[in-house]
């Protein structure tokens, strides 16, 4: 108590900041579920803000690995496929089970995955380290084509979006499809944003700005690696459930290839890395900017990484 | 097990062998610059499809094989060293991470813009050489592969000479062993990546003949990075030895793997295989099976 | 996820028992047991030694070290200082000989176990988490008395809020200690050298550790830097009743700090005593003019 009561004393509250972040967060909530739903064309909300949602969370759970923890990856789409399919089996195969359910229980497979890979990097680091992540995308695209089961047996390993309703209520529609993935999103966002101002998240940036010294003042280095993986992979897979249900409603494996991987990538690059707000930020503008970008989708946002650089 | 069997799992290892010199054409590449200059370069993949494409374009409009060969090198040097002026020398002192990452968004730069300037049809590229395999001891051997690791051999022995007895040859090593100390010495540090960037350039070029030849021209060529990667770490990153070694490792298990594993998990696996084959190895070997045991400097 | 986190845990804990049971030699192994069963000695060394390639880093190094003493370890560049300290804390494994932290015997030192065995230390060059703000990076010295996991920390729950508390109040303490308020909410990597080195210190100090191994904290200063810099270390060692090990290449510096010196040459322990009877030592004085360093100032 005395404590608290001195931080307060240390840091005089700043209210003019206060407001400014109320009233933001405010604005925020307004527009998510007052504006966008109400006014947003369906071209709008289906072809722009799903496919912005899912992959900026992407990016959000690449971030933490990447950014936070220092540990690159460069599979990405694999666990938001494991998430994807993942969540379309527990669906299909329980029945009853109620939709945040069966999106945590996708997010938890995917984190099972990530651990399982991450593994090396127990032993890896660097380059070696991003090498490795690369079986995961192989692995994985390969095993989702391969055994008709996680696919039910469809040919061409293609899943289809399974009607989705919380509380009785249809989210089929765009707006439905929309408010589902925005309230993820925001929930999933701010419970990192919680993490990484916790000690936890200052054991991942512990561990990537000095792991010699991190490991010898005590923190657990292999658990807070593993953990990196685990949660990162846990958010990386619920937007791959958002990406398969809510945005394309159809997708197969190869929908989950390497260039997804890259491009979360390049989001959290030209975002900055360590930045939360940069994923949302610059998933926004490379959506904007690709219709001046014809040629291969990437080399726009590639382009721009680069400059992210030397900047 | 049978002569025949026998034989056959001699053919096998022999085609994969042939094949895994192709990988290690490629990774060649990589381990010239990461040597010199810390960069694992990813955009390696893109600069042989470059190749390919410029070749190919040139012989198409009709001008002799030699001609284009030497048009063709000389835009690779052009685009090695603009590569260096202009994504890496601006990067200087960042991280690897940082640098690795800035070849990736290169890759996909070089990428679109050969689609811009080529669009995206597959060409075909004859060489002139003749694939008819040919049979020794009751083995079929490809000649075309086995021409082409020939080149590949041919290649690596003038690179080494190159880098064994010329001046800039000795500088490179001395930047590869020490980057400081060749600083401090006084060698030119962007002269000597300028030759490397070109010399990789170089091994692009043939790559990119070679493989284009086998495959045809085509886009997916960039792909063959992601086989050369595996390849990397398995031999290590900073070593020639170690990118031959491995692509013959990783070439001749890869096939035998197809061929013996292959039908149990329904085929198809030779696009994850050499990375969890190179994991295992790394796993035992955190630095590679050529990589120098450090122990870090605190 | 869990799973995962017990086995990273399980992993640890079997390196570090692999590492305590590891055998050594007999001899020296009777001595570092009768010198470890000493209450008053914190650390004992026994014929250590360690290469690198044809590098003999070190080789049949003894050192033991007393409560509450201020032990300066210097010798030319390269002598193998640093190595000592690495040793020591677990960084490097030594190809000969044992370690004995505060009664308990190993040929490895579990480096992940350093600080809960109340070892801290300090890098040659920088070692701080340049992402992190100065009161961060010093608050995370205190992680290895965490317990609450991260979901706890996410929800807020009563546990990690009262560790957080906790660790905030000794951070404080530390930062008032070491006069880091007015730099305390910056990001360390933007701070002059001077003061990074000494939140390094502060990052050690609030460990509250048992033994403090210092690897020449301050190089690289200006004088009256050094010279605050030395207040601080024998503060810390007469407040707080750390334990020492210095480095330091300025012997003005050593001698004036430290209750007794070991000089390394070459990988070998030379000269061992008082700072006035190493003075006076034929061999400290031959090792030190054959290498003719004027970079570090004084002179014996
Ligand atoms: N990780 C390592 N790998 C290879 N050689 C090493 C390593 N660490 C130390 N050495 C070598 O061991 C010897 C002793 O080095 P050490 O860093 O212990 O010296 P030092 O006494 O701390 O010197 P300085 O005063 O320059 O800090 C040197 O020859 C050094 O090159
Ligand atoms: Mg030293």
């Amino acid at each position: 108590m005395a404590v608290q009561a001195l931080d307060a004393a240390r840091l005089p509250v700043d209210w003019a900041k206060l407001v400014q972040k109320l009233a933001l967060a405010t604005a925020l909530f307004v527009v998510a579920y007052g504006v966008v739903p109400a006014y947003a064309s369906g071209y709008l909300v289906e072809a722009i803000l799903l496919p912005f949602l899912a992959l900026s969370l992407a990016a959000v759970g690449l971030n933490l690995l990447t950014g936070y923890c220092g540990q690159l990856s460069l599979g990405s789409s694999a666990f938001m496929a494991v998430g994807a399919f993942g969540a379309y089996n527990f669906n299909l195969r329980v029945e009853g089970l109620p939709l945040a359910v069966t999106m945590i229980l996708a997010g938890i497979s995917a984190a099972g995955f990530g651990v399982v890979f991450g593994l090396p990097s127990l032993r890896l680091r660097g380059f070696y380290l991003a090498v490795s992540t690369l079986a995961a995308q192989f692995f994985v695209q390969w095993a989702l084509t391969k055994f008709g089961w996680f696919s039910n047996d469809n040919p061409s390993g293609v899943i289809s979006a399974p009607h989705l309703a919380v509380a009785g209520l249809s989210l089929d529609s765009a707006t439905g499809r929309y408010l589902l993935s925005v309230t993820t999103v925001m929930v999933l966002t701010a419970l990192v944003w919680r993490l990484v101002n916790s000690a936890t998240g200052r054991n991942f940036i512990a561990v990537r700005d000095n792991e010699t010294a991190a490991r010898v003042i005590g923190v657990p280095v292999l658990r807070t690696k593993l953990l990196a993986f685990a949660i990162s992979s846990f958010i990386i897979g619920i937007a791959g459930v958002l990406w398969a249900f809510t945005y394309l409603r159809t997708v197969e494996p190869a929908g989950f290839n390497l260039d997804r991987s890259f491009q979360i990538l390049f989001i959290i690059i030209i975002g900055g890395l360590a930045s939360i707000r940069g994923a949302f930020w610059v998933r926004r503008s490379s959506l904007s900017s690709r219709s001046f970008c014809p040629g291969s989708a990437h080399s726009c946002s590639a382009a721009c990484s680069i400059r992210a650089f030397s900047t | 097990m049978s002569y025949y069997d026998f034989l056959f799992v001699i053919e096998v290892l022999v085609g994969g062998l042939l094949s895994g010199v192709m990988y290690s054409l490629v990774a060649i590449g990589f381990v010239l610059i990461y040597k010199t200059s810390g960069v694992l370069n990813f955009a390696q993949g893109s600069m042989v499809l470059f190749a390919a494409l410029t070749f190919v374009s040139l012989v198409e409009r009709g001008i002799p094989f030699a001609l284009s060969l030497l048009i063709t090198f000389a835009v690779m040097v052009a685009l090695g060293f603009t590569i260096e002026r202009t994504v890496l020398r601006p990067l200087v002192n960042r991280s690897p991470m940082t640098l690795f990452m800035a070849t990736l968004g290169l890759s996909y730069i070089i990428e679109g813009a050969a689609q811009l300037i080529w669009g995206t049809q597959v060409h075909g590229l004859d060489l002139g050489i003749d694939d008819t395999p040919f049979e020794v001891g009751g083995i079929l051997i490809s000649s075309f592969d086995l021409l082409a690791a020939a080149i590949a051999a041919a290649m690596v022995a003038g690179l080494s000479a190159f880098f064994y007895w010329t001046r800039i040859g000795l500088a490179f090593r001395a930047v590869a062993d020490d980057q400081f100390a060749a600083l401090a010495v006084g060698l030119r540090l962007p002269r000597i990546w300028g030759t490397v960037w070109t010399a990789a350039g170089f091994v692009a070029l043939v790559a990119g003949l070679l493989w284009g030849a086998r495959l045809g021209v085509r886009f997916s060529l960039s792909l063959i990075v992601l086989k050369a990667l595996p390849v990397l770490v398995l031999g290590a990153f900073d070593s020639i030895l170690g990118a031959i070694v491995g692509g013959l490792i990783i070439g001749a298990s890869e096939k035998l793997a197809e061929v013996y594993l292959g039908p149990f998990v329904g085929g198809g696996i030779e696009g994850w295989f050499a990375y969890a084959l190179a994991l295992v190895v790394l796993l035992v070997r955190p630095s590679g099976l050529f990589g120098q045991k450090t122990v870090e400097r605190v | 996820m869990i799973g995962a986190s017990l086995g990273a845990a399980a992993y640890e804990r079997a390196s570090e028992i692999s590492a305590i049971l590891a055998v050594a030699n007999p001899v020296g192994d009777r001595r570092l047991a009768r010198l470890s069963s000493r209450p008053d000695v914190v650390l004992a060394l026994s014929g250590i030694g360690i290469s690198f390639g044809g590098v003999k880093a070190l080789s049949d190094v003894d050192l033991e070290v007393e409560v509450g003493e201020i032990r300066a370890v210097i010798g030319p560049n390269g002598a193998g200082k640093s190595s000592l300290i690495n040793i020591i804390s677990g960084l490097y494994h030594a190809d000969r000989g044992r370690i004995a932290i505060g009664g308990q015997s190993f040929s490895r030192v579990p480096a992940s176990r350093l600080a809960r065995l109340g070892v801290a230390r300090t890098f040659q060059n920088l070692a701080l988490f340049g992402g992190l703000s100065v009161r961060n990076n010093i608050a995370c010295g205190r992680v290895h008395t965490r317990r609450a996991s991260f979901v706890e920390h996410i929800a807020g729950l009563p546990r990690a809020r009262s560790e957080d508390a906790g660790i905030a109040e000794k951070t404080d303490q530390i930062v008032a200690f070491l006069h880091l308020e007015s730099v305390a909410d910056r990001l360390v990597a933007t701070l002059p050298y001077g003061l990074q080195k000494r939140v390094e210190l502060a990052r050690a100090l609030v460990a509250e550790p048992k033994l403090l191994l210092l690897d020449e904290p301050m190089a690289g200063m200006t004088a009256t830097e050094k010279a605050e810099m030395a207040g601080f270390v024998r503060a810390a060692r007469d407040r707080h009743g750390v334990t020492i090990i210095l480095i330091e290449h300025d012997i003005g510096v050593v001698m004036g700090l430290s209750d007794r010196v070991a000089v390394l040459d070459y990988g070998r322990k030379i000269a061992d005593g008082t700072p006035a009877e190493v003075r006076a030592d034929p061999a400290v004085i031959r090792a030190y003019i054959g290498t003719a360093e004027g970079e570090n100032g004084e002179d014996i």
